[in-house]
This record gives structure tokens, C-alpha cells and sequence, in this order.
């Protein structure tokens, strides 16, 4: 897994709340047996109009959004399906964290899973930030991983909580995998006493 | 069963601890998952981690992988499906021969929708941990069992080690008392606690649904109301075994035989949350007073009572809520303040993990006998597996359906969620007994009305929402 540190980005203002999984990647993305391409299904139905040309209209369409690695949402965001393609789009379309007030339980482990960095501030500070983005596209927001904390360039600092184990995780870039294998002869002996 | 100092225990906590078998400080649980269920569009990327670092599934005695997304439900030769979903389809085939899980394929005897496939072989018992890669694994729950939808990340886990690691999710209980009126069914129930408590309510939790309502439904309608947990944010949720657990679970192929029955029998009778045992929160519904539930918005908690009318702006205070209100009407084509009967549908869906059981069948085709699909209604049945296909046939139910104008299809999820060839077309209005309203689900700018079969049936016959109580 890419480890996650610190990052210091611009970011776009998804002005939504309860965007599920089938916003961030509809189903009839979800057909391949590989996880590359899927940042082409990201939010297929906002980005493209029906003639498959990308929707000028769509925040993540305008110029002054390009680049950006942070995305701004409203509360929960990941709604919906397990998909962990949801996370996977985001990423490769070059996502690296997303600011919400709240995120659904699911995407939410499936983005600690793949170095997406998932943000919970108060509804206040995301509607401070969405009004902050729009008129400032340009405005670069710092993301601290091991301080935990979120600081716009006049110095504002807003802190947010992460469980201490997936911080640890995610910045050594360790998946549960090694750790869940290390535990062998502790789930050899769980299965010979429960049968 | 660990008995916790004697402390009072929910049934979630029960099967928790049951299955904890590492707990490091500082760290999260380290929890067995007693069976794990797979289908072709989850799984693909965690068998392919499994081979890119050489290790082998654990149990594959305690794997069980089936097809029902990407297919077709239509017409099983593999050779004129589209290609990407015959890649998943081969795809699966291939691993689970390789890895040595069984596969419920499309081309044997049993198949279907994971979640409806699992019970109905018995491989879902209660005090069971179940994963799979699909968020309405919580239908499991109804069965007492701690069942709960994994990514593919996870999907790899469990197949590597049989475990996961958990944080410990907080407990809901969600009383339903009193008995539920004529036309007023489990599908009702949950779409009642999701308007009530909203799509996110749950998030953190596991529901228990409890009380006399609860007590009094079958196993199919159980599901139903455990299947949407998801869709009230909740992780899982469950429902105590009971007598009505047991003789559905009694007989069927992997359920345990003989002595072992007794033994089950008697270990599942212990699992029901203990006098007194504390939830973190709790929710009181009144079933007398509940009425046909319908979706007007995009998410499973904007809805309303049948003879209600869809909110207005002012009826909401969080601006959160007005804005999806505003959004959500702006997507559907639907007014505030709007009556939801009248409202013309182009498309009836039966069928999904959540209602595609016999039960659900046997009701909607009860209600449609003898009555005709209105014309320009499009109207599909889709049987959750082919048991219930191959019993709905034997009863005859796919001939009345037939007789009546609708579409008679081969177990899948179909228009469900639209990564198959049932797609709703932009702008159409679907009647559907599925489980999610989100825009583009059942196809791209399709807008679905989520219902119960019953009034699934009624808005067929009717072309437009009804109140199918006038029609019993």
C-alpha cells in the first residue's frame, strides 16, 4: 500500500451529501477482473453527458479544479455498495484524500486499504472549506497525517480523529494482510477449539 | 459462550466474542469468519493478489462463490453474453477450480443471488460470522447470524486467513411492537426505520430488530428487513433465532443432521440477547400504525407513507436535508409537496436480494391474478435463485405472471443495479422492490421507487403508485 503522510493539495467542492458508490462508479463500470481503468467510471454520470463528452458543468470538468488531490463532500459520503472500485477510481483518477462530515462505514475501511486518506471535519468547517475552494481554486490545503491536523495557507487548523491503528498503517504503507498472517498459530488454535 | 462475568449480553456480543481470536492492544480484533460467500465482481482482484504472493485460500471448505451480478438473466449461453461479464463469469470459474471452492454455477443446478442461495442451502446458521464482498450481506443477519459486506481488500483477508480485523461496532436496537395491517409488509417495516432514522442512522452500529412484529415474520420476510440495514448506514443486522429459525433451517443440505441437530438447536437457543442486556442506542417503531412505504428521493431514506406526500423545503430545518430534498426532486422529476399516488410508472421490477423469494413471489403473484400489466408498463420478475424459480413453477406462479403481461426471467440480480442487460432506460420511472434509489442504479438517469412487492404488483397493474390496500 502507498504510505500516507502528509500531503499539501488543492482541492475541489463535490457540494453533495449521500454520494454512494454507484455516483462514484455506476455498476456497468465494475466488469473488468483487474483495478486499472476504473478512474474512467469516476463519477460517470456527473462527468460525462449522454453523448460520453465530458459535462462543462461538472465541478470536476472546470479548469480550475485540475490536479486538485483533495475532494470536499458532504456527509456520507461512500453510501451504498462495498465496491471497493469506488476507492480505486478515486485514486486513480489521483485522489489522495476526501474531506466529508461523515463517511459510510464501508468506503470508508476500503479507503484506509488503499492509502486514501479519508478526512471527518464538521459540517461548518467543510461548508468553510467549499465556500474557501470556490473562490480560491488555487488555495492549497496541507494535510498532516501524524499531527492530524488540516491547515489552510492563513494558517487555520482544523485536527481530526483517526483510529491510532490505521494511522500507524497507513504511515508505514501496511496493509492487514502481513499482520493477519503473522497471527497463523493463534487462528490454527481458534479453529482446533471451535471445530 | 462466553458469559462475560455474568453480565448482560446482546446478541451481537455474543457472537462477537465468540469469534475473537486475537485482540492486541492498540489494535483491532482479530476476527473468524465462518463462512465466506463470493460472486464474479468482487473477487476477481483478491484471488489475483492471492497468486501474485503465492498463498492459497485457508478454508476453502468455508468458501462459497456463486454468479448474479454482471449475468444475464435472459439466456444462459455463456457464448452470446456480453464479453466483460463472461470474463467474470470465466474468470470465477477459474479461480475456484484453482483454488479448490465450490461454485454454485450458472450452468448447475443451484445458483443464484448470493444472499438468497446461502440460506436457502443452509450454509447461513445462527452465531455464524458471514462475509462476502457485497454491502447486503446483512441479510444473513436474520438468521442471528453477525453478517456484514467486506471490499475486496478484505475479500483477499479472509481468503488468505480466514479473518479480518474488526473494530468492535456499537449496538442498536430497533423494537418493532404490535402487528402489522393488511398490505403492510416487512419491506414496509425497514423502509419506515430508514425514513425514520435516515440513510446514515446507523453508521457505527449493528441493528437488532426486535419485539413482537419482528417475532411474528417468516425467515424471507426476516431477510428483507435485515437485507436494507445496510441502507439505514448500519454495518449489520440481526435477529434472534427462534422456532421459526430452526424449522426453516431443519432438513437443508448444509445445515447439521442428527445429533448435531440437537446440539445446534440447543447451542442457537442461547444466542438471544440476555434480560436486560444494554444497547448503545435504541429506535421504537409502532407496526399498528405503519402504512405502504415508497421512495421519492435517491436515497432508501427519502420516503414516505403511500398516502402521503412527498416533503417540502419547510417541512426539513437541517440545510444538509433541504439540499439533498432539492437535488434528489430535481433528479427524480418529482414535485415537493406532491402526492406519491397517481404517480405514473413506466417499469415494475420484482425481484433482488431483498424481495425475489418465494414468499415475495407467491404475494405479488396473488395480487396480479386474474389482473392484467397496464399497457406501455414494462414488468419483470426476476426469481432470487433458481430453487425459487423451479418452486414458483411447480406452484404455477410463473404462469400467472406470464398471463398477467410480465417478463418471466432466470435467477440474478438483474435491473437491481444495472451492470447486466436489464437496464431502466434515462428518465423512466421504476416501481421497484430492490433496495437502493440511487441515482443511475437501475440505469443511467432511471429513476427507481422503492416498494414492496405487493405494491410493486399493484403499481403494474395500475400503471401509476397505489395504495394497494384498496385493491386486497
Amino acid at each position: 500500500m502507498q504510505p500516507f503522510t502528509s500531503l499539501t493539495a488543492t482541492a475541489v467542492p463535490l457540494r453533495a451529501e449521500n454520494v454512494d458508490t454507484d455516483q462514484i462508479i455506476p455498476a456497468r463500470y465494475l466488469t473488468a477482473v483487474t483495478k486499472a481503468g476504473m478512474g474512467d467510471g469516476l463519477f460517470a454520470a456527473w462527468r460525462y453527458g449522454p453523448d460520453g463528452a465530458a459535462n462543462p458543468e461538472f465541478v470536476l470538468n472546470q479548469p480550475q479544479h485540475a490536479g486538485a488531490q483533495i475532494l470536499v463532500a458532504g456527509r456520507n459520503f461512500g453510501s451504498g455498495s462495498s465496491r471497493e472500485h469506488a476507492v480505486w477510481a478515486l485514486t486513480e483518477y489521483g485522489f489522495r484524500a476526501v474531506i466529508a462530515p461523515a463517511f459510510a462505514d464501508i468506503f470508508y475501511n476500503n479507503s484506509l486499504k488503499n492509502g486514501l486518506l479519508p478526512v471527518a471535519l464538521p459540517e461548518e468547517q467543510v461548508a468553510m472549506l467549499w465556500d474557501l475552494v470556490e473562490e480560491q481554486p488555487d488555495t492549497r490545503i496541507a494535510i498532516d497525517l501524524a499531527a492530524q491536523t488540516v491547515t489552510l495557507s492563513d494558517g487555520q487548523q482544523a485536527a481530526f480523529a483517526i483510529d491510532p491503528y490505521r494511522k500507524s498503517c497507513l504511515l508505514h504503507g501496511l496493509d492487514d494482510l502481513g499482520y493477519l498472517l503473522s497471527k497463523a498459530p493463534e487462528i490454527a488454535a481458534y479453529e482446533q477449539h471451535a471445530g | 459462550m462466553t458469559t462475560n462475568n455474568g453480565q448482560p449480553q446482546t446478541l451481537f456480543e455474543k457472537v462477537w466474542n465468540a469469534h475473537v481470536v486475537a485482540q492486541d492492544a492498540g489494535a483491532p480484533a482479530v476476527l473468524y469468519v465462518d463462512a465466506h460467500l463470493v460472486h464474479e465482481v468482487t473477487s476477481p482482484q483478491a484471488f489475483a493478489m492471492l497468486r501474485e504472493r503465492g498463498l492459497p485460500v485457508r478454508r476453502p471448505d468455508r468458501t462459497f462463490a456463486t454468479m448474479d451480478h454482471a449475468i444475464p438473466t435472459r439466456n444462459v449461453d455463456i457464448t452470446l453474453w456480453p464479453s466483460d461479464a463472461a470474463t467474470q463469469v470465466r474468470t470465477l470459474r477459474e479461480n475456484c477450480q484453482d483454488f479448490g471452492v465450490t461454485l454454485f454455477d450458472i450452468d448447475g443446478p443451484v445458483q443464484g443471488i448470493v444472499h438468497v442461495v446461502g440460506p436457502e442451502l443452509g450454509i447461513t446458521q445462527p452465531g455464524m460470522t458471514i462475509v462476502c464482498g457485497d454491502s447486503h450481506t446483512s441479510t444473513h443477519g436474520a438468521f442471528g447470524a453477525l453478517a456484514f459486506g467486506i471490499g475486496t481488500s478484505e475479500v483477499g483477508h479472509v481468503l488468505a486467513t480466514q479473518c479480518l480485523l474488526q473494530s468492535k461496532p456499537k449496538t442498536f436496537a430497533i423494537e418493532v411492537e404490535g402487528e402489522l395491517g393488511p398490505g403492510v409488509t416487512a419491506k414496509d417495516i425497514i423502509l419506515a426505520v430508514i425514513a425514520r432514522n435516515g440513510a446514515a442512522g446507523g453508521a457505527g452500529h449493528v441493528f437488532e430488530y426486535r419485539g413482537s412484529a419482528i417475532r411474528s415474520l417468516s425467515m424471507a420476510n426476516r431477510m428483507t428487513i435485515c437485507n436494507m440495514s445496510i441502507e439505514g448506514g448500519a454495518r449489520a443486522g440481526m435477529i434472534a433465532p427462534d422456532e421459526t429459525t430452526f424449522a426453516y433451517l431443519k432438513g437443508r443440505p448444509h445445515a447439521p443432521q442428527g445429533a448435531a441437530w440437537e446440539r445446534a438447536v440447543a447451542q442457537w437457543r442461547t444466542l438471544a440477547s440476555d434480560e436486560g442486556a444494554l444497547f448503545d442506542r435504541t429506535l421504537t417503531l409502532d407496526a399498528n400504525r405503519l402504512q405502504p412505504m415508497v421512495t421519492y428521493g435517491t436515497n432508501p431514506g427519502q420516503g414516505v407513507a403511500v398516502t402521503d406526500r412527498i416533503p417540502t423545503v419547510d417541512d426539513l430545518e437541517d440545510p444538509a436535508e433541504r439540499r439533498s430534498l432539492l437535488s434528489a426532486l430535481e433528479y427524480m422529476g418529482l414535485r415537493q409537496g406532491q402526492p406519491m399516488q397517481g404517480q405514473p410508472v413506466d417499469i415494475v421490477f420484482i425481484g433482488s436480494c431483498t424481495n425475489s423469494r418465494i414468499e415475495d413471489l407467491r404475494a405479488a403473484a396473488a395480487l396480479v391474478q386474474g389482473r392484467r400489466v397496464a399497457a406501455d408498463v414494462w414488468a419483470l420478475v426476476v426469481p432470487g435463485s433458481k430453487a425459487v424459480k423451479a418452486q414458483a413453477e411447480a406452484e404455477g406462479l410463473d404462469r400467472i405472471f406470464r398471463e398477467a403481461g410480465f417478463e418471466w426471467r432466470g435467477a440474478g440480480c438483474s435491473m437491481c443495479l444495472a451492470m447486466n442487460d436489464d437496464k431502466a432506460g434515462a428518465g423512466k420511472y421504476v416501481a421497484s422492490t430492490s433496495n437502493r434509489n440511487f441515482q443511475g442504479r437501475q440505469g443511467p438517469g432511471a429513476r427507481s421507487l422503492l416498494m414492496s412487492p405487493l405494491m410493486a404488483a399493484a403499481a403494474a397493474v395500475h400503471g401509476r403508485v397505489v395504495d394497494v390496500r384498496e385493491m386486497l
